[in-house]
């Protein structure tokens, strides 16, 4: 009799350890009620952060000994130099050229792959398992690293920085999109191939509308994300601003920075909200 | 609305065959033409400023390193136990994205409920929401610069960066589930006469833990990714050493380090995934 009230609530090796409260009813049953594990959750999470203070060295005083400098910086930095505007247009034109391009390509090679790699479509487990694994891979890499190895394959410049948006975007949109082709409705599809039509003919007119308004807007959403992701590539020698702002940075011209920022704050957001609208629209 | 719906009804009512029907489809293909367009022109004018310069002298020398490098990794800087072994800095990298993301997570609060429209009155939580979508805008990797005039190069600017820049998108997502709020709970705490701290205690609450944690779990992820480049700049964790062995061309320390990176951010990625499943579930 007990045992069959138990078994309603999954025990773990947690309830082992602390025997759940046993609550016996008016009317004879019993129930159980586990043991919280807000405690245990917490001491874990309060030897982290005492582990974690000790390996970074952390104080709280550095920051109040030389916070009139950070003041100092932050006032600089929002006294933009407009003058300097003249020479941010270019890289920031580059930047947001950068993303476009590189977010179009690995868009586009990312839409075969994820149709590959959702277990509804392709029924092959060795494929699905060998390209998830590949895509898992690509996106561990920070972008920065890829940006830093493509311009040393390839050079300085644009080109290494659109090929490192194209790698990390491609990993980013195939996840996002086959786990939500494995969302859609299948049902369209077997009715499709019951009624006579071929497996690419019965995915066409079947999967191909749900997927599409779906995939567009992951599209949107990486490609915001890339506008801020780009701004920094340059840094490792990829294009864009990136070069702008180390280069303020080094010469501690801090209103110059200041100018760069406010440039790219207005894109960012001038950006999201033109592809926020444009997300709504589509769902 | 209207209009539709008896445009659908004189439809219904002519009883059409399914040919009839099909010839009435809605045909949007002016729509998809200016799509495709719009589509060709972005890509030509983004790819206008591409220039690919061919590889670099030594580019394929690079490229057979990093995969040389990747299968052949330097085994004994993967498991040794010093300071500028792989398992240390990749430690030292956890530390700082737990300790950004703990102090990250509880500055955004007041941020959050700073910039919800149904506790404050709009224009208060507008001004707010700029201030947060400013901090979002900055690279970390700007912040990262900022900050290490603060504390000087190391582990703790690592942590302080993270810190402010978790703010911004962890706010954005904690002002969802504050606005999402269930407002009747709140009316029926008042019905029975509970005071405003029990009223928060049972009624704020108990609506918000999940998702707040949910919220953190998810962004130590990002966390943890962002904090293996910050140390590109000097602030502390396993991308510094990684860049430096990229520049010096010693690739099998790179297949090291970047195996230490991939694995780790596998595991944290899965269990984050894991955790927050769980709490979608409400367990």
């Amino acid at each position: 009799m007990d045992n069959e009230n138990n078994s309603l609530v999954k025990l773990t090796w947690f309830d082992r350890i602390f025997k759940p409260q046993v609550i016996t009813l008016e009317n004879g049953h019993s129930t159980i009620r586990r043991r919280s594990r807000a405690p245990l959750i917490l001491a874990l999470l309060v030897l982290a952060v005492v582990l974690s203070l000790r390996m970074t060295g952390f104080h709280l005083s550095v920051i109040a000994n030389n916070f009139s400098k950070l003041v100092d910086l932050l006032v600089k930095i929002f006294h933009p130099k407009w003058s300097f505007f003249s020479k941010v247009t270019g890289p920031l034109v580059d930047t947001v050229k950068m993303s476009v391009l590189g977010t179009v390509i690995g868009c586009v090679i990312g839409l075969p792959v994820a149709v590959l790699a959702s277990t509804n479509i392709c029924k092959n487990r060795v494929v699905v398992s060998v390209l998830r694994f590949i895509l898992a891979m690509i996106r561990t890499l920070p972008t920065l690293v890829i940006a830093l190895v493509c311009a040393l394959v390839f050079g300085l410049g644009t080109f290494a920085g659109t090929l490192a948006i194209s790698v990390f975007t491609f990993g980013i949109v195939a996840k996002m999109l086959y786990e939500s082709i494995e969302t859609i409705d299948m049902g369209p599809f077997e009715a499709m191939e019951a009624m006579g039509a071929n497996k690419f003919q019965a995915f066409w007119s079947a999967c191909v509308p749900q997927i599409l308004p779906v995939y567009l807007s992951h599209s949107l959403y990486c490609f915001e994300m890339n506008v801020r992701a780009s701004a920094i590539l340059g840094y490792v020698g990829a294009g864009g601003l990136g070069i702008t702002i180390n280069e303020r940075i080094g010469w501690r011209d801090y209103e110059g920075l200041g100018m760069v920022l406010l440039a790219l704050f207005v894109v960012v957001v001038a950006i999201e909200f033109f592809s926020e609208y444009l997300r709504g629209k589509l769902s | 609305m209207a209009e539709k719906l008896e445009k659908i009804e004189q439809v219904i009512d002519e009883k059409l065959t399914a040919a009839e029907m099909y010839a009435r489809r809605p045909r949007k293909w002016w729509l998809y033409t200016l799509i495709v367009l719009i589509l060709a022109v972005v890509i030509s004018w983004s790819g206008s400023s591409l220039s690919y310069t061919g590889m670099t002298s030594t580019g394929t020398q690079v490229a057979k390193g990093v995969v040389n490098g990747i299968t052949h990794p330097d085994m004994q800087l993967l498991f040794g136990t010093g300071d500028t072994d792989v398992p240390y800095l990749l430690l030292q990298t956890i530390a700082i994205a737990v300790l950004g993301t703990l102090f990250g997570a509880i500055l955004a609060i007041p941020f959050a409920f700073l910039a919800s429209t149904n506790i404050l009155p709009k224009p208060i939580a507008y001004l707010f929401r700029v201030v947060i979508l400013l901090i979002r805008t900055i690279p970390s990797l700007v912040w990262a610069l900022m900050w290490i005039r603060v504390t000087g190069p190391g582990a703790a600017c690592g942590v302080i960066t993270q810190s402010v820049c978790s703010i911004g998108m962890i706010s954005k997502m904690y002002i969802t589930a504050i606005e999402d709020l269930d407002t009747r709970i709140l009316e029926s705490l008042d019905a029975m006469g509970c005071t405003p701290f029990q009223k928060i205690r049972y009624g704020v609450i108990p609506q918000l833990t999940a998702s707040f944690i949910s919220t953190t779990i998810y962004r130590f992820d990002i966390n943890l990714k962002d904090a293996t480049t910050l140390g590109i700049v000097g602030a502390g964790g396993i991308g510094a050493s990684l860049v430096q062995c990229l520049n010096s061309r010693r690739w099998a320390m790179v297949g090291s380090f970047v195996w230490g990176l991939m694995v780790l951010v596998l595991i944290i990625e899965f269990a984050s995934t894991r955790v927050r499943k769980k709490l979608a579930r409400g367990e």
